[in-house]
This record gives C-alpha cells, structure tokens and sequence, in this order.
C-alpha cells in the first residue's frame, strides 16, 4: 500500500465518520436515554442507560406489534425478491438478445412501470376483484409489479456484458432455452443478483406507503408502519422513537453485511474471469 | 430445414407480464380515464379536460414544479458524479476501503421514515445537533427546514445523504466488469491515470452510468416519502414538489384532480427521460 | 431461522386469547395516542365488562390529513371497521355520509344528544349518522396567570388590548405569542378562533360563504383573522423556534411560564394533565378578542362522532354500543379517563366540580347566552384543505395577509366543487 493511498484513507475515514456515522451514533445514543433525557435532544453520553427498559417498552407497545411487523415483513421481502430475481433476469435476458419488434413494447412497458405512479383506488378495486386485497401474498405480488421495471433494466444492462458466444456454446451442446438462462446466464450475473438482492430487500422492508394503502388490517402491520404510528404514539419519548428506528433498521442491516461479502467475492470472481 | 425456435423463447416474460399487466397497467389505464371526471370514489362525473385546467390554475404549480426540477437534477446530477468518483476511489486499494464501502451504504438501509425523524430532529433549528455545533463555533445556523427559500435544498442534502450509497455501489458492480486487461493495455500505452479513467473507465461503465443517472432522475422528478417525511411541503408550500402536491389533493378527497396530476407528472418525465434514454441507447456497446 | 417467526407470531396470539372467547368482536378505528383513544379504549372496557359476549378490537391509525385519506380510502373500499370515530362538521360531509353510513336517527338514546350536535352530523338527506364522544373545545387563547398576575396585566376583550399586553409581556422578558408549525394545524387558530367575532360582525357570513357569495378576502371582519397572524409576527412577539415547535412543546413552554399567550383548542388541557400536572392550575383561558369589547365570545367547536359504516357485519351490536355511548354513564367513563376538559353533548351529563382552570374558564361562556358560536366549519361543509399550510405561511412572514385570505378562498373553491354545491 502506498503512503498516498494511506493518507487518503484516513482523511477519507474520518469524513465519513462526520458525515455518515455520526447521525447513527445519535440514534443509538438517544435510544438509550431515559425521556428526559431524550427529550433535550442533545449529543451526549446517556446520563443512565435504558437500552433493556426501552427495547422492552417498543418491544410491549400495542401488545408486541413490533414482532408481528417483523414477520410480516419478512415474508413480504423474501418473497417478492426471489420473484424479482428469476422473473426480472428472465425479462432482462430476452429483451437484451432477442432482436424483435416487440422489444419496443417491452421496454416501453418498463420505462412506464418506473415513470408512472402507481394509482392507489383502482389497484385496490382490482386487487379486491381477484382476492388479493389485504393479503401478505397480494402485497408479495405489488411488490413485485412495482420492482420489475428496476430489475429488469438492471439485468438488461449487465447481459450486454455476456459475450453471445457462451449461449452459442451452450446451444451447441444441446441445451435447451431454460437451461442456457439458469446454468449459464444466471450464474454469471452474480454481481448484479447480489446487488438486486440487497437493493429491493432493502427498498421492500423499508416500504411504507404501499402496505399502508394495500395491507391494512390489524393483522397486516408492516414495520414501516409502526414506526409511522408509534411517532404520534411517542410524541414526545424521542428514546422510544429513535429506539424504534434503531430495531427497524436492523434487519436491513444483517441482510447486508451477510451480503457484502458475497458482492465483493462476486466482484473478484468477475475480475479474474475478465 | 425447419427454423430452429428461438433459444430466448417469448414465454419466458410471461410470468413477469401477467403480474406487471395486471397489477399495474390496468390500475393506470383505468386512472387516466378516472383523470377526466370528478370523482369521489363513490359518484363518477365527467368534465373533461377540467381537472387539468384546475390543475394548471393551482397557485403553487411554478414554485412546485421549480422545486421537482431543481430537486431532480441536484440529486441526480451529484448521485451520478460523486457516485462515480466514491466508486473509483473506493476500488484504488485505499487504506480500510472495505470498511469504508460498508460506511458509505449504511444510510441506504434506514427507511425513509426514519431518516426523515432523525434528520429533522438533527436540523431542528435550536436543538437540533447541526445547529448546536455550528454555534459552539460561532456561527448561526439557519433554519434548514424551517426557512422557507432553504427548505427544498436541503430535503436535497439530506436525500444525497440516504443514497448517495447506493450510487457508489452501482458503479462498483459496473467497475467490477471492466477487466483489468484494459487498464494494463492503457498503462503500457503510457497513458497517465487521467487518461485512464477518461478512455478506459467512464466508457466501459456505461451501463452503471446509464442506470444511475435514468433512475435518480426518475426518483427525483417522483420523490415524495423524503420530503413528505421532512417537511411536508412546508414551511406552507415552499419545498411542495409535483409529487406531493399531487398527494395533498388525495389526501383532501379530490381524487379525480390528483390523478390529472399524476398523469402531468408522468408525461413530464417521460418528456425528460425518453429523449435521454433514446440517446442512450443509441450508443450502447454490446461487448 | 424459520422456528423463530412462528414463535413470534404464538407470542403475539396468546397474548389476544382473552379476546378469542366473545361471541362478537366489533373493531373500533381511531385516531392514535391521545385523549380520544383513552377515551374510546375506557368506554369499550366499560361495555365489555357489562356485556362480556362482546368485546372489542381497538386499531389505531395516524391523525391529521393522513387519517383523513386512510377513512376516505377504507370507506371506499368497504375495509372500514365496525365502528369509526371522526370529526363532524365539514369533514363529516366530506364522507358522503349518505351513501356511506348507516342511519342512527332511530337510536334509543338519539333523544339524549343536544340538538347542536346533532345537527353536525346530519347528512343532506336530514338523518342522524353520529354519536358525541368526548367533549366539545373551546378555541381560543390559553395564557399563564402567572405571568398576567407578575405583570399586572388583566384579560384583553379587544385585540388592541391583547396586542398592548403583548408589548408588556415582551419587555417582561417573556414569549408573548406562542406558535408551533411544526404541527401545522396549530397555525390555524387565530383564523378560525375568531368565527365567533366574525359571526358578530356579519351575521349572515356562514351561509354566503356556502353559497358562493361572501369571500375571506373581501370581508373585513373575515379578514381579520389573517391579519392578526400576520401583525403578531411582524411585532416580533413569537418563540424563536416557532417554526419547528410541536404541540407538546407549545404547551409546555405555557405551562413553565416562559410563554404567556398560546392560540389552542381546550381539549389540550388534557395533555398539560398528563405532562405538567402540576402546572395546571397556571393556565387559564380566554376567548379570542376581536374590534369589539361588547361582542366577546367563544368560538366552539364540536367533538368527534363515532359512525357505523354500511358494510360492517355487526350492524346491531355496533348500534347498542353506540346507544351505551350516549348515556350520563358513558360521559363519566369519559371523564373518569380523560379529566373533565369541556362540556358533553349528552343531556344530564355533569362535571365534577374539581375541573382544571381552563375548564373553569371556559363554563361561563357556554352558561350565558350568546356567548358561543360554533365555529364555521359546523356552520358551513366548505372548507379548504389547504388553510394549515397557508397560516404557517402568513404566520411566518412568508405571504402578506390580504394574500392568505384570496388564497384560501381559491383553495375553497375546490372543496366545494367537488361537494357539488350549487353556485360554485
């Protein structure tokens, strides 16, 4: 390593530090305050520490909401990515080597779905027409109608990347159409996956307004969705509040350090592979 | 001899069009026909294009479309640039540069709802942190959220905050894909590492480019959640942008005029994006 | 990994199984955290306990302009709960309570509301579709008797009274005026507290303004409202944070006597309860003075209404808990959870005689006669969506008054056209 990039380093750390970590050292800091404390909303070491009382208080609000969302959020996330991933490379796959007429249409189809917003009452009528409405696989399937337009676009970028001759190849071999994309195509688009992966997990288990519009329900809260009612809950507990942030984003949090790794050992296969 | 069938078979989209079709264009078709009556969920009246005239005569429609452009290009035009430069520095081998990969997209994961809460607690204009550490040094921090001409840039700043990370990482999966072979092929051409990233990088990271910029322009032109979580448009309606100036009118009941708004926005991005998505198009290289 | 949801998921059923046991389970929606949902959650225990066949599921959903388009939506959709609580007044009308609500003209206890609130939630049709819950509210100006007694200062009942207390009050060292958009229905106060004024200036204003006739911008004693927002900010009399300040911050400030005046809705009282009980006894009340000392008089606003909507499955049962809710024993629950903040609108419904200050101030307006006026969104089913945003606006120097006054009535115009009132 060179002394330039060492410098660089650490010059670069301790903007960062300013600049990215410390609103989250102020979240963490505030969450275990007590609320009088809390409430004077200032940088400082907690004059007791709650972090057990006050994870339990969120925990207990509205009878363990808060696990409910958690689950149901889960769900939701897994779900809908694992059908963004297959469906949305499937999309990008064709649409990148197949020279048609109806390309146009599709991509026009996909600029629309990322243009466009969505337009809430008449999905809702539709939903209700085909059993969907308040439902976590109806939610599972919004999810996904409203994510296709981002994977697709991302997967067809990276397919122009593929050199046409590995499909040659495989059809040489004898491979039929699914097992190109699966055994082939797939596993070289590991770099984009991963990113996927980690880009619409997050964007899903961080969505608010559409289980708001799409799940309602006692049953069906979303984590977003206690966090949007618990501030008028805790009005004026910023220690509850900002614990609540802290929890929430604590599932995204694990998705992508177990994840990070991947993209960069995905990153270096696709280096060396050149 | 028979025409082999095409190993990018069209079924393969099937799956995908059922869910898109269904859940998503239907709904849209049917609320631009909604855009051209008074509707209140309940009773449809048609009136035309009146909607869309109302719409035009509402008194914040410049300053919310000066916003929705201004926001758009700030945002994207920086996600796009600084992304690009992170991305390169993050991948030159700096010392922690994996820590600091992490760091970078820490802001992405927290929801928009909490980056909202904190930053506003953050920029409150007496207690908030921001203003406090400013004055420990002397200066008066302004009203970031508070004053009506500062509000909208810096909603700005703090969505360059959340996902300036996600930019970086993009372009470092593009990064990733260029083989190193070129770089090599520079160097013993003698090209100094300027020159390096001007021929070698920004053109073969085109494709992260082009994503980058078509959907934080996209995002920005639409952007809601962050605003709404900050703000709401306020202080009264200085940082109301297209998106949430159609969400006020759902929200007040007036369904058929919020969907005109909705169409207006759509056609307004798309006047921006298809041209510059046909551009970009038109240049792909397909290795 | 996978044991672990389901776990969760037992955890949070068990903890419902005392629910599991009812013959019927009505849903209850209402707005979160705050004196109405104490309220609401008391009188549903109190009806569990007399009747235990029934019992209740409470959801809680935002307040505000967010709720208003969660009740819209859920209406529209026929997700709505069995019953539902919500404002009366204009935003009952907003409902299209004909096609959307079930008729309680009928009720038993319908004979135990006064008429005024019954006329709130009446639909164009001329049936009954409410219930009162909780009490009504004064609007006007909540002021620390601390400070008035430190300065010597005595309740103004005209607004060139009130601005003279101010300067005092400045140079006392004190917050003369305290304003918070950071909740930014707070701001609307000094419009809207002011009807009463209004009223007694331009008696027929109410039904002008519905018919298209009358207009803020070009009625001076409507005007005034806007105008007072606008001088109390140019005077310099607001807390520096202004701005950003919530609900809870104004009202703490009140209580510790660092502000003096803070234009507010008596149900607030309830929060000072809660927050500063020991501070109660230092706020106090009074209406919002106008031009004339003779005519001084609080503007009232109404309380929520519980609804039942068509499409809910327990019609019948929802209705005997709405008749329960219209009692005298109902109105103590309520008092019993919340403190006494204000009069009920259930006939031979009392208050305990131990009420905070405010409470106290406020009795003697709603004892004498013509000393109330409704405010004008109970007169009137126009009003705009858009008023919180443009009295932040004028409040903070942002936009001249006479501007805020045309501008609201263009926002105004909306609201009635999609209304389909007449003459718009």
């Amino acid at each position: 390593m060179t002394r330039r990039q060492y410098v660089t380093g650490m010059i670069a750390m301790a903007l960062a530090g300013v600049i990215f970590i410390l609103p989250f050292v102020f979240i963490f800091l505030t969450a275990m305050k007590t609320k009088k404390d809390a409430s004077l909303l200032t940088f400082t070491w907690p004059k007791e520490w709650h972090l057990a009382q006050n994870f339990l208080d969120v925990l207990k609000t509205q009878n363990y909401q808060l696990l409910l969302a958690y689950f149901n959020s889960s769900v939701i996330t897994v779900g809908a990515v694992a059908m963004l991933i297959v469906f949305g490379a499937l999309v990008g796959y064709v649409l990148q080597r197949r020279q048609s007429r109806w390309n146009n249409l599709i991509f026009g189809a996909v600029l629309v779905g990322l243009i466009v917003p969505p337009a809430v009452v008449p999905t809702i009528w539709v939903m209700q027409g085909l059993h969907l409405f308040k439902t976590i696989h109806g939610m599972i399937f919004i999810q996904v109608a409203y994510g296709l337009a981002f994977s697709v676009l991302l997967y067809r970028s990276f397919i122009a990347t593929i050199p046409r001759d590995l499909d040659e190849a495989a059809i040489i071999d004898g491979a039929r159409p699914l097992q190109v994309f699966f055994k082939v195509i797939l596993p070289l688009l590991k770099p984009v996956t991963v990113t996927l992966i980690v880009v619409q997990s997050i964007a899903i288990f961080n969505d608010f307004t559409n289980p708001l519009y799409y799940l309602p329900g006692k049953d069906n809260v979303t984590v977003q969705l206690t966090l949007f009612n618990f501030q008028s809950q805790f009005v004026s507990q910023f220690n509850l509040l900002f614990m609540n942030i802290l929890l929430v984003t604590i599932p995204p949090l694990i998705v992508f350090i177990f994840f990070n790794r991947q993209i960069v050992a995905g990153m270096t296969a696709g280096a060396v592979k050149g | 001899m028979k025409e082999r069938p095409s190993p990018y078979p069209y079924w393969f989209v099937l799956p995908a069009a059922v869910i898109f079709v269904t859940l998503f264009l239907v709904p849209t078709v049917a609320s631009f026909w909604f855009s051209l009556t008074r509707w209140d969920l309940f009773t449809t009246t048609f009136i035309g294009l009146d909607n869309y005239r109302q719409f035009f005569k509402e008194p914040q429609l410049t300053r919310s479309l000066f916003n929705t452009v201004v926001y758009a290009v700030i945002t994207s035009g920086t996600k796009s640039v600084l992304g690009l430069l992170l991305a390169v520095a993050l991948t030159s081998g700096l010392w922690g540069q994996g820590f600091l990969r992490t760091v970078v997209f820490f802001p992405v994961l927290v929801s928009t709802i909490g980056v909202g809460i904190t930053f506003a607690t953050l920029m409150h204009p007496t207690k908030g942190l921001i203003n406090v550490s400013l004055a420990a040094i002397g200066l008066d921090g302004p009203g970031w959220l508070t004053n009506a001409t500062l509000a909208i840039y810096s909603v700005a700043m703090i969505d360059l905050w959340k996902g300036i990370g996600l930019a970086t990482v993009i372009y470092i999966a593009g990064l990733s894909a260029i083989s190193p072979d070129y770089y090599e092929a520079a160097r013993i051409d003698g090209a100094t590492r300027m020159q390096q990233f001007w021929r070698v990088t920004v053109p073969l990271v085109r494709p992260a480019t082009v994503t980058v910029v078509t959907l934080s322009l996209i995002g920005g032109l639409r952007s809601f959640d962050l605003i709404w979580a900050t703000t709401r448009g306020g202080p009264g309606f200085s940082s109301d942008v297209l998106a949430s100036v159609i969400y006020k009118q759902y929200q007040a009941g007036f369904y058929g005029l919020s969907t005109a708004g909705n169409v207006i926005l759509f056609l307004m991005i798309a006047v921006i994006i298809l041209p510059l998505t046909w551009w970009f198009n038109r240049r792909e290289v397909d290795l | 990994m996978r044991l672990y949801p389901s776990a969760a998921l037992l955890a949070a059923f068990a903890l419902s199984a005392g629910f599991a046991h009812a013959d019927t389970t009505l849903s209850l929606l209402v707005g979160n955290g705050g004196p109405d949902f104490v309220g609401l959650q008391a009188l549903a225990d109190a009806y569990h306990a007399a009747h235990p066949e029934v019992s209740f599921e409470i959801e809680q959903r935002p307040s505000g302009a967010d709720g208003d388009n969660i009740v819209k939506t859920r209406l529209a959709t026929g997700e709505m709960s069995d019953v539902f609580l919500y404002n009366s007044g204009s935003l009952f009308q907003a409902m299209k309570p004909t096609d959307t609500l079930v008729d309680l003209t009928d009720l038993a206890n319908q004979a135990n509301v006064l008429d005024s609130f019954k006329s709130v939630v009446t639909g164009t049709d001329g049936k009954i579709y409410g219930i009162p819950i909780g009490p009504a509210m004064g609007g006007g100006i909540l002021y620390n008797k601390k400070i008035y007694a430190d300065l010597g200062l005595s309740v103004p009942k005209t607004w060139a009274d009130f601005m003279a207390n101010n300067e005092k009050i400045k140079a006392g060292g004190k917050v003369p005026v305290i304003q918070t958009y950071g909740d930014t229905w707070t701001s609307q106060l000094f419009v809207l507290a002011d009807f009463f004024n209004v009223q007694a200036a331009v008696p027929g204003f109410a039904a002008d303004y519905t018919g298209n006739k009358a207009k803020y911008a070009a009625t001076p004693a409507a005007m005034a409202g806007f105008q007072h927002q606008e001088d109390v900010f140019k005077a310099g009399y607001l807390n520096a944070d202004f701005g950003a300040a919530k609900l809870d911050d104004g009202l703490t400030m009140l209580a510790m006597g660092e502000g003096a005046h803070y234009p507010m809705l008596t149900f607030a009282v309830a929060n000072i309860k809660q927050n500063n009980p020991d501070k109660l006894a230092d706020v106090g009340l009074f209406a919002q003075p106008g031009a004339d000392a003779a005519h001084n008089g609080l503007t009232v606003w109404m309380p929520a209404g519980l609804y039942i909507p068509k499409t809910s499955k327990n019609i019948d049962e929802a209705k005997k808990f709405l008749d329960f809710v219209a009692t005298t024993e109902a109105c103590d629950i309520q008092t019993k959870a919340n403190g006494a903040t204000g009069p009920y609108l259930v006939k031979g419904c009392t208050l305990p005689s131990d009420v905070p200050a405010v409470v106290a101030d406020m009795m003697p307006y709603f004892q004498a006669d013509g000393m109330t006026a409704p405010a004008l969104e109970f007169l009137s089913p126009v009003k705009g969506p858009s008023l919180e945003q443009i009295t932040v606006e004028v409040g903070s120097g942002i936009r001249p008054a006479a501007d805020g006054a045309a501008l609201y009535d263009q926002d105004v115009e909306k609201q009635a056209k999609q209304l389909g009132l007449p003459n718009w």
